[in-house]
Order: structure tokens, then sequence, then C-alpha cells
């Protein structure tokens, strides 16, 4: 971690492995460099891993501004690619709310409340289960 | 910059005038004089000069809209406030205003020799004064509002609760018009309560409601669009068929989101999406 | 009138979250709802990526206001970058020409309470975004 212009520089976000599926938690208000870093860092794992699910965990990110909403969009088409689902777990109500407003519809993410359920839901996908309750973006 | 000798004339009789028109607000509300106390209303009555006499000696106009009249227009407000607080009516509030006019226009008839200028003059102090004097009635209506929309909210938040039917459903019955306020909150409400009963199904039943308009669908759909981000899914239930041609005259577009004619419906379909079933004993 | 007065500098991209983090932290001490907190930080993200990528880098001034019976929170962005040819086009959502996905002029204009904007080419561009509380 260093600190520049007094802002807390996260050099790189932790990404942990859960089984098969990797779980990545955002908890820091990301500058663009690490919002890139995180996507490439993730597509390396999934590869590295042979991961066949991603969970995002953004229960404590208070805004979602267009590039964050990108960087996911990207993580889960780049994921797809690689044969892996992706959930976004957690988004607050203020800022889901605000995305929508800003028109950002997140397509083809999956998301669920929190990280249990996204578990499920990835477990679900894996096993071919139709899940009853989780449900993608068009 | 303005060539009115008002500025210099109000500001050089500070005091007479000043005193003249406590008096005379003080004769007004002899019967009030327990609610605003005579240092109170001095202090309000001095502060009025002082923001007149600044802000007609910068601005050329009328237009109490303009930056040389915030500092009064702040003043006034803060005025209006309290007495609305205080209970005062919304004329005796704008009389604080308008009684000024007595006291300066004597004032006035003595300073000017010449009938044009005195006239000119007079008249560019009334056009002043009624609009300022409106502004504060303005202020006060606002004021009123406010305090009617958050006793309207508070009525709302005990009437239209979010109810658990089942582990991770949730319904949401709404009852009575729907305005734009009350449907912003009311959605917030039923957010915030999908994260605290971490429930991923909720049915927004509007049986209730008697009329749609383009606005509250908008806000319906976005709730839907909000939940979804969240990872929960909601279903709108009770919708009548003249809701529904509403919805269609109106051309909103409800694309993907689940519709159920009543809310045992709905609640079947919730209860289906989770696997479960309600079986006779 | 304004109360309180924050200028920041935007030349590099850690300094779009520190317009986030002020514009947050003068819209709790302006006493915003955590809706309208959330609206206005998203906006501000938005146009402060802009000035810095579109715009060359420039300035941004984060303002308590209050204009009887207005009270809330004003932001300028400020460049002198190559400015915009077609504002029209540039306020149109999935417009973008930064490979982006062209939200961030229409979006921040449906965060906001009032939008405006000047922008000539060759001059640079300035937005000025408002929250007002309730």
């Amino acid at each position: 971690m260093t600190i520049e212009k007094g802002v807390e520089v996260m050099d790189r976000i932790p990404i942990l492995k859960m089984g098969s599926f990797l779980l990545v938690t955002i908890q820091v208000d990301m500058h663009d460099q690490l919002a890139l870093a995180l996507q490439d860092d993730l597509t390396e794992r999934i590869v590295r891993d042979r991961a066949t699910g991603v969970l995002i965990d953004i229960s404590a990110l208070d805004i979602v501004d267009s590039f964050i909403g990108r960087m996911l969009g990207n993580i889960a088409s780049i994921a797809r690619i690689l044969d892996a689902e992706t959930v976004v777990v957690g988004m607050q109500p203020s800022v889901a709310i605000t995305l929508v407003e800003l028109g950002l519809s997140l397509p083809g993410i999956r998301t669920a409340l929190n990280i249990d359920r996204g578990m499920e839901l990835l477990r679900a996908a894996n096993s071919g289960v139709a899940a009853g309750d989780g449900f993608e973006e068009s | 910059m303005t060539t009115t000798r008002l500025p210099e004339i109000i500001s050089r009789n500070q005091e007479e005038l000043l005193n003249a028109w406590l008096r005379l607000q003080t004769e007004m509300f002899s019967a009030r004089r327990d609610r605003v106390s005579e240092s109170q209303l001095r202090a309000q009555s001095h502060n009025f000069l002082i923001a007149l006499i600044d802000a007609v000696s910068r601005s050329a106009g009328s237009d109490i809209g303009a930056t040389e009249w915030s500092g009064m227009r702040d003043l006034l407000s803060e005025l209006s406030r309290q007495r609305a607080a205080q209970g005062f009516s919304p004329r005796e509030t704008a009389t604080f205003v308008f009684s000024f006019k007595r006291p300066l226009f004597a004032l006035l008839r003595v300073e000017y020799t010449d009938h044009q200028a005195l006239a000119d003059d007079m008249w560019a102090a009334t056009e002043l004064l009624d609009k300022l004097g409106l502004y504060t009635i303005e202020i006060f209506q606002k004021t009123r509002e406010d305090v009617i929309m958050r006793q309207q909210q508070e009525m709302l938040e005990l009437s239209t609760p979010v109810v658990q039917l089942w582990h991770g459903i949730l319904a949401l019955p709404l009852i009575g018009t729907l305005d734009s306020a009350r449907t912003q909150i009311v959605m917030q409400n039923l957010l915030e309560a999908i994260v605290a009963k971490g429930a991923d199904l909720a049915i927004i039943d509007i049986t209730g409601v008697p009329t749609v308009d383009t606005l509250v669908a908008q806000h319906l759909l976005k709730t839907v669009a909000a939940a979804r981000l969240m990872g929960a899914e909601c279903i709108i239930s009770g919708i009548r068929p003249q809701i529904a041609q509403t919805i269609i005259h109106l051309g909103v577009d409800l694309g993907g989101v689940l519709t159920k004619a009543t809310f045992a419906d709905a609640f079947q379909l919730a209860l289906r999406k989770k696997s479960l079933a309600i079986a006779r004993a | 009138m304004v109360l309180k007065r924050v200028d920041l500098q935007i030349t590099a991209p850690e300094d779009v979250v520190v317009v986030r983090q002020t514009t947050r932290s003068l819209a709790v001490e302006a006493g915003l709802s955590l809706i309208d907190q959330t609206k206005i930080i998203t906006a501000a993200s938005e146009l402060a990526r802009n000035t810095l990528i579109h715009g060359g880098g420039g300035t941004a001034a984060v303002e308590i206001v209050r204009e009887s019976p207005k009270e809330g929170l004003r932001l300028t962005f400020e460049d002198k970058g190559p400015g915009i040819p077609d504002l029209e086009r540039a306020m149109q959502d999935g417009y973008s020409t930064g490979g982006g996905l062209g939200l961030g002029l229409g979006g921040s204009k449906r965060l906001s309470s009032e939008f405006r904007i000047q922008s000539k080419a060759g001059l640079g561009t300035r937005v000025v975004i408002a929250r007002w509380k309730g």
C-alpha cells in the first residue's frame, strides 16, 4: 500500500481462490489504474486456476460509476469467453438506484444479494441445473 | 448602481425610520407581543434596513431574484420560517414588510421637493416592497408545505410497511394515490428491506392504487431494475384493467418485468420460484 | 451564498478519487441524504474523469451553497482542452469518443438537480452541476 496525494493507493486487489471459484472483495475507492489491474489479474487467474466462476463482492462500495460498471462488464465478458460465470454480489440500494438513473444496466452480469447466494448461483450454473431464483441482466 | 436617492435617504435617517417602523409594528401586533420579543423584532427590522440599503444601492432594478438580493432573501426566508413555526398567519408575516411602507413614505414626503422624483421613487419603493412581501408569503407557504409533506411521509411509512411473507419473499402492498415523492420513498424502503431481510423476491401489489401515471410507472420500473442489480426479483401484481390500459396508452415498456393480475397469483409464482408449494395436510 | 469551497486540481487518475472523496465529505456536511450523496458523487466522478481524459486535465471546485430556498452542493469542472464540437450529440447516451459507454454527460445530468455546460472547440469546457437538498 502506498500513499499518493493523501490517498491510500492500494497496489493490487487480492483475489481469493475458493474451490473452483475466485472471490474478489472490493473494499477501497478504486482509481482507474487499480480497476484495470484487477481486470488483468482476474483474467490471468481464471486461466491459471481454471476457475469456473468469479464472485465479485461490492457490498463495501458506495459509489459505482460508469468506469467501474464497464470494468465489471468487461470482467464478465472475458470470463465467459474463458468459460467461467461471473456474479456480482452485495450492491447497495443507493448504488443500484444511481446506476439505474445513470442508465447502466450491466448486461451479461448475474447478481445476487450476498456471497452465499452468489455461490449457490455459481454451483447451480456449473452443475447445469437452471438456478431458480438467480437471473441475468439482458 | 442606481440613481435613486432611496439608499442614501434611508441610511441617513436609519434610527428614526427604525423607531417609527417598530412603533407601528408593535401597535399592529400588540396581541402577539409574547410570540416575538421586542429585542428580536428590533434586530430583525434593523437587519432588514441594512439589507435593503445594501441591495438597492448595488442593483438597478426591482428583480429580487438577482444575486444582489440574496442577502435579503436569506433574511426574509429565515424570518418567514420562524414566523410560520411560531404560528403566525401568512398575512401577519408579510405585514412585516408591508408595514414598512408607512414610515418610509412619510419620510420620503419630507425629503423630496420635486414631485416627479418623489412619485418615481415612491413607486419604485412600492414595487420592491410588494415583491419582498410576496416573497415572504411564498416561503411561508413552502414551509407549511414542507411540514405537511414530512407529516405525510411519516404517516406513509406507518401505513405502507414492507411485509415478509416467507423466507426470502417480501410483499409491498401499495394503497392510495401515488405521487412521485411518495413512490420514491416507498421504493427506497423496499430496497432497504431487501438487504435487511435478505429477500431475493419482492411482490409489489398495486391493487389498491386507483391510477398510475407515467412518472409513477417509471419509478416502479426503476425500482424493479435496481432490485435486479442487487440480486432480487420483483413481481408486480394487482394490475387492474384500467391501469393495464393506461400503461399501454402511455407507452411504458414493461419489458421483462414479471406481472400477475392478482396478489394470490403472484404469491404462487413466488413460491414456485423458490421451489416451494403449499400442500394440504 | 457559498458557505464552503474546496478547489482541486485534476491532473492524474488519483485526482478523480480525491474529487469523489472531497465531494462526499462536503455532501455529508451539507446534509444531503444518502441517495443524493451517491448521485452527486457519481456524477462528480464521471465529470472529473471527463476533465482528465478528454480535457487533458483541469480543475474542480466543490462548494456548499445556499441560494434561498435551495441549499446543497455545487461542482464546477473546467478544462482548457479541445472542447466539444457537437454538444447535442455528446449529451446523448451511447455516444462516446473515448471508448466508453458514453454515459458521462447525459448520466451526470440525470443525476443532478441542475446541469449547465459551456464548451467551445479549441477553447475548453466548463460544466457546472448542483444537487439540492430535498
